[in-house]
């Protein structure tokens, strides 16, 4: 059962940016840490692409399928097609399971379907595709995957492809995460603050300027997402309402406050470096009864006068 | 096992989470002492223990696991320990000559490009025995430690794929425990350490992570204790994630208190 753009557009709208990440196709790369672990959200963002009809293909390294899958009801599960590289992904146990081209083989086979409809592809994860293979041959796969609906050589019309890449920031250098940040549409990094987590949504759009928002969000346990406002209150420091503020002026030892004439006094001072008219003319004008003041000097005997001024030849 | 620490993690060898791995790691202090709480602790639960031991002779584990109420000598003759004594099996990749490749083979190959013996001796010690009765609860494999193998010139690459196949085979498939020490050296210039540890944290279920006091030795506190849950089968709309406890280590017992707590100073 395919939804109609009309219903798929409906779902977008109300749930902002989070859930919009995913209608635009391209890469979008969820950036996790140590702390603020990405896989519920990327199953989250599974979830809803399978219930938007979309087929949903998932290169698990990391995980066991079972534990992929659990939490997802039955409907949603039997549109995820689940590419098992958890159990023996080198081939150390040397038996004809092994999937024949590795991850990225899957992932060109992925893209060599026949039907048009939108796919999604979730890869967990790119930082087990990133240790384990060149930054360049990965790179040069997920831009050939990224763009294949752009791709004038191809024969069948093929639907839009959304590639969703878990990346564990603290394992690689900025170099490679530089170089997957810039084949990305999309990046959502994850963080929060105690208790409540955040995505930083960075998005980039062709011939627009790229928006960010940040995003507090919550994940049920049927992995449903649950957009939030803010850190909720609880996790703020602890403040009674019914204590009043104190005023830390009222019990002291000396006055901090003016009357009416203290405070006209104060202001009508004039500041002794203020240089004003009033003081411009009261020193110019001499004071009357001043007397002049004289310099007595007793000459030493050691001391050379010199009656001529030293700054007559200077021409002020 | 310490049990103020079970009661921390809100376990007891009866009723232990199977198919976890635990990261134990220190930074700037001695966090073996985790390490003994686990073995003694999985061994009182009677699960059986494949201890990768490369750090000490077992003598010295088997002398604080007495303190601790465990001896390592009948359970390895009872065949609950299979134990890897790393220093002394060394010195046999050397000087005895095997068909089958020796775990630590790595150490004589110029070019080891990976850790395949060392996991098929594990895979071989924790394989369930087909003898009718279950002797033994679920396998747990103990690993002490695993910057001793980036010491010996493996790649870090190469330790976390080590890593991810004894998780696929003694957490998954067997649906045992795992509990990995792993040293975080603080240097900034480490980087294949700190792929190591970050690659392991991402994969672990519980980390707990010792470190020593920022400002300094102390008689009284040894250290801090951070506790963090990873990886819920449920994600849950509130996690209370992390714990932060400072604790002191004495001759059979390791006591925890809240930062600042400490009967010293009360």
């Amino acid at each position: 059962v395919t939804l109609s753009e009309g219903a798929r557009a409906g779902i977008g709208r109300e749930l902002g940016m989070l859930d919009s990440l995913l209608s635009f196709g391209g890469l979008v790369l969820l950036r996790d840490s140590v702390e603020w672990e990405g896989r519920s959200l990327l199953k989250a963002l599974v979830k809803k692409s399978a219930l938007c009809g979309e087929q949903v293909h998932i290169l698990g390294c990391e995980v066991s399928e079972e534990e992929f899958r659990e939490g997802f009801d039955s409907d949603i599960n039997n549109r995820l097609v689940y590419h098992d590289f958890f159990r023996d992904p080198l081939n150390w146990s040397k038996t004809e399971e092994a999937l024949p081209g590795g991850p990225l083989g899957a992932l060109r086979a992925i893209c060599k379907r026949t039907d048009p409809g939108p796919i999604t592809i979730a890869l967990d994860s790119l930082s087990w595709l990133l240790l384990h293979l060149p930054c360049t041959t990965l790179c040069q796969a997920l831009h050939a995957v990224s763009h294949q609906d752009s791709c004038p050589g191809d024969s069948f019309p093929v639907g839009k492809v959304s590639v969703l890449g878990l990346l564990h920031e603290e394992l690689h250098g900025p170099g490679p995460v530089g170089a997957l940040s810039s084949l990305a549409q999309t990046e959502v990094t994850l963080g929060g603050t105690k208790g409540q987590a955040s995505a930083h949504i960075l998005c980039r759009r062709p011939r627009q300027r790229p928006t960010d928002q940040t995003q507090w969000f919550s994940i049920f346990p049927d992995f449903s997402l649950d957009l939030q406002e803010g850190p909720s209150v609880e996790s703020q420091p602890y403040s009674d309402p019914h204590i009043p503020p104190v005023d830390p002026t009222t019990h002291l030892t000396f006055n901090l406050h003016l009357s009416k004439k203290e405070r006209e006094a104060k202001d009508s001072l004039i500041l002794p470096f203020q240089f004003s008219s009033e003081k411009q003319q009261a020193l110019l004008r001499p004071r009357p009864g001043q007397a002049t003041s004289h310099i007595f000097y007793e000459p030493d005997a050691y001391d050379d006068l010199d009656q001529e001024d030293p700054d007559d030849d200077l021409d002020i | 096992m310490f049990v103020e620490l079970n009661n921390l993690l809100n376990t007891t060898p009866d009723r232990a989470e199977q198919g976890k791995l635990t990261l134990l790691c220190d930074a700037k202090t001695d966090g073996s002492f985790l390490v003994h709480h686990f073995l003694s602790f999985y061994l009182k639960a009677n699960c059986k223990v494949c201890f990768v031991a490369l750090f000490q002779s077992f003598s010295h584990y088997n002398i604080v696991g007495q303190k601790l109420g465990v001896n390592l000598t009948v359970a390895r003759e009872r065949g609950q320990l299979v134990f890897l004594e790393g220093l002394k099996s060394s010195v046999d990749v050397f000087f005895q000559t095997q068909e089958e490749p020796h775990p630590l083979q790595f150490l004589r190959e110029a070019n080891a490009g990976n850790l395949k013996p060392l996991f098929e001796f594990v895979r071989e010690a924790l394989k369930p025995v087909d003898s009718g009765e279950a002797r033994w609860t679920y396998p747990v494999l103990l690993v002490d430690d695993l910057s001793v193998l980036l010491s010996l010139g493996m790649g870090a690459v190469a330790v976390l794929d080590f890593i991810h196949y004894c998780r696929a085979t003694v957490c998954w498939e067997l649906k045992g425990n795992m509990v990995i020490l792993v040293h975080d050296s603080g240097d900034v210039e480490d980087e294949e350490n700190d792929i190591l540890l970050n690659g392991v944290s991402h994969q672990s279920h519980l980390i707990l992570r010792a470190e020593g006091l920022a400002t300094g030795f102390c008689r009284d506190v040894h250290g801090q204790l951070r506790i963090l849950w990873r990886r819920p089968s449920q994600p849950t709309a509130q996690r209370d994630q992390s714990l932060t406890y400072q604790y002191k280590i004495q001759d059979k017992s390791v006591s925890f208190f809240a930062k600042g707590m400490s009967p010293a100073v009360l």
